[in-house]
């Protein structure tokens, strides 16, 4: 009981609220056009279960694909900006722009960029810019966090600057890095959604398309059950790396 | 600075901004292979001392002069400051590992050193799993590790039970006679400055100036029951009488 009670708490308050939902479209006679009671958009949900899971096994493809590209350069940008002052004061307007620019707003340029032939290319680049501060940032912040006892240490035994990034800051580093990568994730998933929603996916329909696809043909349940699957595989996604963190943290604190 | 000594002050002065005068005007001589305590109260510059000795700062006026060269002078901090991610072997290896040392070799003399300071089979333990007391010897086997001519020890032992910090000096001086490095001990604790020291100076409140010397005589290694000889209790007293005049007379 006490191990499932953190479990059974959300549950109950997530079952109570779409019994409430489902309550009021029934008794208040909602027209489905308009809003869908939650047993319509189960069984949205199970009836158009192999497209939107290979639109989902897309997003997801896209989104990951971006959030690998998006860490290596944003930790490659956080190493140069831990090793000279001057190359963080360069970076920091650029990320702070990166962080306030609306995909949607430069979704339009992207997408003439990346070509007519290559919407995804497109969509991951937008997911890019949506999850690059995040990693960027939790990669500085934890570069610069090194025990300043380790730093005098590595100032006694004379270190080169590379010792000190690779030796010290970068392990140092890995609990915020990490913390970052997370938010970052979640960011890179949206963006993959909201890339696909401004830039269009050509031939390759992922979540964002069938939401789309759904709202034009009014049929709200079919929206609604592309978006439970986004939520789905956002849950998933942040659990699989929750462990993953769970797993790393472990090792570097060696406990 | 004469021919035996490892580090001398000279008219050494430190002043920090916003702060105005930390130490000095002091002038301090080590000589090779002797281990000394310097006591004083907190704030007078006994860690900024340990700081100049160890060549991580630099004096605002007067010269200090270093015969150790790089990789020659160790330091063990109030707490252990070991590295979470690395085993106690590899802890222990870094210094060697920073400074060229190939990695099999470095970390080969990193379990002798462990081996030495009483850790055998705590090798592959990650620093939260040495209790504090390991984790202090860990980090002093990190200082022994490159054979250093200059120990410099600031409270080491100051965050641990009285059981546990009169072992690890027995320890550290059971140890000593085999490299025989010139120890510079910080400590606010007046028996424990004389048990471990052949020599204390005691330091006045900020800023930090040298308000006496004692001279302890015996051998370094103490023998059992040295807390309760005559020589011991002397020195003791001598000491206090020293603190409480620099302690009077505002500097």
């Amino acid at each position: 009981m006490k191990r499932w009670g953190p479990a059974i708490a959300p549950t109950l308050f997530i079952g109570a609220l779409l019994a409430f939902w489902e309550a009021c479209c029934r008794l208040l006679a909602i027209p489905i056009f308009f809003l869908p009671p939650p047993s319509e958009i189960a069984v949205a949900l199970v009836q158009n279960a192999p497209e939107l899971f290979a639109s989902a096994w897309l997003t997801l493809t896209v989104a990951l694909t971006a959030f690998v590209i998006v860490s290596l350069l944003a930790n490659a940008a956080a190493l140069a900006a831990a090793a000279s002052p001057l190359v963080e004061a360069s970076l920091r307007p650029i990320a702070v722009t990166l962080q306030v620019t609306p995909i949607f707003a430069i979704a339009p340029m992207v997408a003439v960029w990346a070509g007519v032939d290559h919407p995804d290319r497109a969509v991951i680049a937008l997911a890019c810019v949506a999850a690059f501060f995040p990693i960027y940032s939790g990669s500085v912040a934890g570069l610069s966090s090194a025990d300043p006892a380790l730093e005098r240490l590595f100032d006694l035994y004379g270190a080169s600057l590379w010792q000190r990034l690779i030796r010290l800051r970068a392990p140092s580093a890995v609990p915020q890095a990490l913390e970052g990568h997370k938010v970052g994730l979640g960011l890179a998933l949206i963006g993959a959604v909201v890339g696909e929603l401004a830039a269009g996916s050509g031939s390759t329909t992922g979540l964002a398309w069938r939401i789309l696809e759904a709202s034009h043909h009014l049929e709200m349940a079919k929206s609604f059950a592309a978006l439970a699957a986004l939520g789905l595989l956002a849950a998933a996604l942040q659990l699989a790396f929750l462990l993953l963190e769970r797993r790393a943290l472990e090792w570097w604190r060696g406990a | 600075m004469n021919a035996e000594a490892v580090a001398a002050f000279e008219a050494v002065e430190v002043d920090y901004p916003g702060r105005g005068r930390a130490l000095g005007p002091i002038e301090f001589s080590l000589v090779a292979g002797e281990i000394v305590a310097l006591v004083g109260p907190s704030g007078c510059g006994k860690s900024t001392a340990l700081r100049l000795l160890a060549g991580l700062e630099l004096p605002t006026r007067g010269a200090v002069r270093r015969a150790a060269g790089r990789g020659e002078t160790a330091v063990v901090f109030q707490a252990p400051t070991l590295a979470p991610w690395l085993t106690a072997e590899a802890n222990v290896a870094l210094p060697l590992e920073l400074a060229g040392t190939p990695r099999r070799p470095a970390r080969e003399a990193a379990r002798e050193e462990l081996r030495r300071v009483g850790l055998k089979g705590a090798e592959r333990a990650r620093p939260t799993q040495l209790s504090g007391g390991m984790a202090m010897r860990a980090s002093l086997a990190r200082a022994l590790v490159t054979t250093p001519r200059v120990l410099l020890l600031d409270e080491p032992f100051a965050a641990l039970d009285e059981i546990t910090r009169r072992q690890l000096a027995d320890d550290l001086l059971a140890l000593w006679p085999g490299q025989r490095p010139a120890i510079v001990f910080v400590t606010h604790n007046v028996e424990e400055a004389v048990y471990m020291a052949g020599r204390v100076v005691v330091m006045t409140p900020g800023p930090g100036r040298i308000a006496g010397e004692v001279a302890v005589d015996g051998a370094s290694t103490r023998p059992p029951g040295f807390r309760t000889t005559q020589a011991f209790r002397d020195a003791v007293e001598r000491l206090s009488e020293i603190l409480r005049r620099s302690m009077e007379t505002p500097a």
